[in-house]
């Protein structure tokens, strides 16, 4: 009996699609997860930023020049959506963590009010900043 | 010598040996984070595309170069924390190991990046006399 057999367990996330249909209470949680760690990626292109603006002005202006170009538009916006969706799902999280809003009606309404949340701040960012 | 049973003292430690720390660690910085994030955006968004003497100006005064510091030093510790727990879930064996070594690595390479660039830039803030 030492030699207990090996047994191939799946990993996460295994249900969905295959037993679960994807419904807003995981799609909304996958999204915080999504969006928290692609924002490493804006942190690295931040830190580079910052980093570059403490050095020589050809290296800023060259790094200046990516962070303001259409690319860096587009990245930065999807950081600020990014940035506001994950804001959101964390605070619901922090709601659900004292054990309120957990009744399903309520958990799905808040997943979409986090989704369409983020883009409402994403606007307003994008008008004030 | 010890009072405490064996068991007294597993109790409540989880699989994990550390408890509820790893939970309680994105709790607590999650609110911390709740107050820093809008005040970053702000100040990040606002100075982002001006010349390099307002960049540094801005980042040289207290208030933004405080919030800075904060808001990379208690986010990229919740990000290892976070990239942490889905490592976890997705790889296991040494997979699991270098992936963690390397979302915590890389958040304290990111936080100590920022705090030289602050402290450069306050220097140069300081030598420009703003």
């Amino acid at each position: 009996m030492a030699e207990s057999k090996r047994v191939e367990r799946p990993l996460s996330p295994f249900m969905i699609g295959q037993y679960y249909r994807p419904q807003i209470t995981s799609i909304s949680s996958i999204l915080t997860r999504i969006t928290g760690n692609a924002l490493a990626v804006s942190a690295i292109l931040a830190v580079w930023w910052l980093m570059a603006a403490t050095g020589t002005p050809e290296h800023f202006e060259a790094v200046n020049w990516f962070m303001t170009s259409f690319i860096g538009d587009v990245i930065f916006t999807l950081t600020t959506l990014g940035i506001w969706y994950h804001y959101l799902a964390g605070m619901r999280h922090l709601y659900f963590d004292s054990g309120r809003g957990l009744e399903l009606e309520t958990a799905e309404k808040l997943g979409i009010a986090c989704m369409i949340g983020s883009v409402v701040l994403t606007l307003l960012t994008i008008i004030i900043v | 010598m010890s009072y405490l049973t064996d068991r007294k003292r597993a109790v409540g430690k989880g699989a994990s040996g550390t408890g509820t720390e790893h939970h309680w660690f994105m709790t607590v910085s999650a609110v911390g984070l709740v107050f820093l994030v809008p005040c970053f955006v702000f100040i990040f968004g606002s100075a982002l595309g001006k010349p390099q003497a307002e960049v540094i100006a801005t980042f040289a005064r207290p208030f933004p170069a405080i919030v800075t510091a904060l808001t990379f030093l208690i986010g990229m510790r919740h990000f290892a924390k976070g990239a942490q727990m889905m490592i976890e879930d997705y790889c296991q064996g040494l997979t699991r190991k270098l992936a963690v070594m390397f979302a915590h690595g890389l958040s304290y390479v990111l936080i100590a990046c920022v705090f030289y660039a602050l402290g450069r830039m306050v220097l140069i803030g300081l030598a420009m006399g703003v």
